[in-house]
């Protein structure tokens, strides 16, 4: 279970540049639960992730995950507990490794590291039928650098790396808006199945009103740092991705208020 | 002959520091100018250690064990402290000036008679050799000292460079090499990607320092000014041994950065030979590495534009 209680973060504090990025953000994620996060292009979805996983550190706020305070762990340490796959298929994987090196790597996630061999006898086999299930042909490519794969087939492999050992949390940050749209879907696809078959506590942000119907037991929309609609059950299967476009445009329409308002006091006041 | 054993043996040496380069330039894509203060720390530990009549294996260990201390202190600087990557390492190599002076007493330390390496080669080869010092070498005369040190050196930078490799196919070797590749991925895997670099910047350090103690022993000296330039020929060596093998697999850059050393070593001695002024080196190898680092781009650049046919055409 996560729990998320009043986290706020402002980056460039104090300067021209201040941005209020998340303004106490309260969530809290039941274990095994697909959480969508969906909402407008800087509205904080990725600060969220971020802090979750330790990026950097929240300015307030508490954040607990299975039971433990991690609000002032180090990245490196959540990553004990987190698996997350990123938006450029670039961040996930080192490309001068081969496959096989690093999902071996994936193999020790949060483990210590020592001078064991990396690939002993017995882990290429393993690893091979890891990769055989994501079902895209590349049991076959283990030795090949990871750097030589497309985009499509390195998000799956850093899928696949954040699932090896089983995280009480799986993070996708927009992990599929790089792709193009076949291999998006077949990411997204494979997403699905292997946190259902894990039963995975996981959080996906999309740009996607396609993905953001389909998939997931519950939806969370961010505006201006904050969780402005939270659906689930019924509410979240029945969803229509017209229902989500017009929660957008009252949303857009409501800070052309808050603009006008604004001016309004402006002119009066000034 | 003796000019060709001579590059051979020198160029074996310097192999390592070529090794130490390697690792930070190309495992951790690190300039470190750590390296220029640890040639000469490895010289100024392994010189002060022999001339106080230590016994040679402790001198070197105790030369790369200071070269490890002084990358460690680097890697401190830039992972904990955030300081850019080259400053940390000017500060470091600029602090390392006065400590090496500390450690020599003065600026040149020769070291006479004591016993090194060389001295310990060469009791060996006479044993070899006739009673001018000499034994047949591909059908010529050759020094059995210098062919003794070449021999030496070449199986020291051989070992050492099959320990690199084993070791960089172990797990947290294999780290290392990801970090370099990728820290956020390191991260995101629950690795301390700062403990990585300084590890890795205290091997890569050490192996330069181990380098320094062997030159010292070979040059019969050390000087505080060995250091000057070693980063670039240490580059130099890498980017010859590149083109040489032309493979990105590890066990070929590790032998390449060999081969690259020697055969830059030849070259210089060659160009020493018809004439080239010694004070132009570092302005030629300067050149060189400049050349072989931005040639790539400008060649793939030129390329693409015959292909493509220029943009606004
Ligand atoms: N590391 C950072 N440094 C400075 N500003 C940031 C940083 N991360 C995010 N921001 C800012 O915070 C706001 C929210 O960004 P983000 O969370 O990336 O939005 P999105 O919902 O599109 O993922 C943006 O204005 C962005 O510029
Ligand atoms: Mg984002």
């Amino acid at each position: 279970m996560l729990e998320i209680q009043g986290i706020s973060k402002t980056f460039h504090a104090g300067t021209v540049n201040e941005v209020r990025s998340l303004r106490g953000v309260n969530l809290t994620i039941d274990e095994g639960s697909f959480v969508v996060v969906i909402g407008t292009n800087g509205s904080g979805k990725s600060t969220l992730l971020n802090a979750v996983a330790g990026t950097f550190p929240v300015d307030t706020g508490s954040i607990r995950l299975a039971g433990k305070d991690i609000t002032r762990w180090p990245e490196h340490r959540r990553a004990a507990l987190i698996g997350r796959v990123f938006q450029n298929p670039f961040s996930g994987t080192a490309p001068h490794l081969t496959v096989a090196e690093n999902l071996a790597l994936a193999e020790r996630r949060g483990l210590s590291l020592g001078l064991g061999r990396l690939l002993p006898g017995g882990a290429r086999e393993r690893i091979r039928s890891g990769i055989r299930a994501l079902g895209m042909g590349l049991e076959d490519r283990l030795d090949n650098a990871i750097g030589s794969l497309s985009g499509g087939q390195r998000q799956a492999l850093t899928l696949l790396m954040a699932t090896t050992l089983r995280p009480q949390l799986l993070l996708l940050d927009e992990h599929t808006a790089a792709l193009d749209p076949r291999s998006a879907d077949q990411v997204v696809r494979i997403t699905d199945r292997i946190i259902a078959r894990d039963r995975l506590t996981a959080m996906m942000v999309t740009h996607s009103m396609q993905q953001a119907v389909t998939y997931g037991d519950r939806l969370v929309m961010m505006h201006r740092g904050q969780v402005v609609l939270d659906l689930r059950g019924a509410e979240k299967s029945r969803l229509r991705p017209e229902d989500l476009l017009q929660r957008f445009e009252e949303l857009r329409r409501a800070d052309l208020v808050d603009a006008a308002a604004a001016d309004m006091l402006r002119r009066r006041y000034v | 002959m003796s000019l060709l054993l001579g590059a051979l043996g020198m160029g074996s040496v310097l192999a390592l520091l070529a090794l130490g380069i390697f690792v930070s330039f190309r495992i951790f894509a690190f300039p470190d100018m750590t390296a220029e203060g640890s040639v000469t720390l490895g010289a100024a530990v392994a010189a002060a250690l022999l001339v106080a009549g230590h016994d040679p294996v402790t001198a070197t260990a105790a030369a790369t064990a200071a070269g490890a201390v002084a990358g460690t202190v680097t890697g401190v600087l830039h992972t904990r402290f955030r300081l850019n990557g080259l400053l940390a390492g000017i500060l470091v190599m600029t602090a390392l000036y006065s400590i090496n002076l500390h450690i020599m007493g003065r600026s040149n330390l020769p070291l006479g008679e004591a016993q090194s390496f060389v001295t310990l080669t060469g009791s060996l080869a006479a044993r070899f050799a006739d009673h001018d010092g000499n034994v047949q070498f591909m059908g010529r005369a050759a020094s059995a000292q210098d062919l003794g040190l070449f021999i030496g050196a070449a199986i020291f930078a051989g070992v050492v460079c099959a320990a690199l490799y084993l070791f960089f196919h172990t797990r947290i070797g294999s780290a290392m090499r990801a970090t370099g590749d990728n820290p956020q991925m390191i991260r995101a895997l629950g690795s301390n990607d700062g403990m990585l670099i300084t590890a890795g910047l205290a091997l890569s350090n050490a192996l330069v320092a181990l380098s320094g103690a062997l030159l010292a022993q070979y040059q019969g000296f050390a000087d505080l000014q060995m250091g000057i330039g070693m980063l670039v020929w240490g580059l130099a060596s890498v980017i010859i041994g590149e083109s040489l093998t032309g493979s990105g697999k590890l066990g070929y850059l590790l032998i390449g950065a060999i081969l690259g050393s020697v055969l830059f070593r030849l070259l210089v001695a060659v160009a020493l030979r018809w004439g080239l002024d010694p004070a132009d080196l570092k302005l030629v190898t300067a050149v060189f590495v400049l050349i072989a680092l931005v040639a790539p781009g400008m060649v793939a650049q030129l390329r693409g534009r015959l292909a493509g046919g220029a943009p606004n055409a």
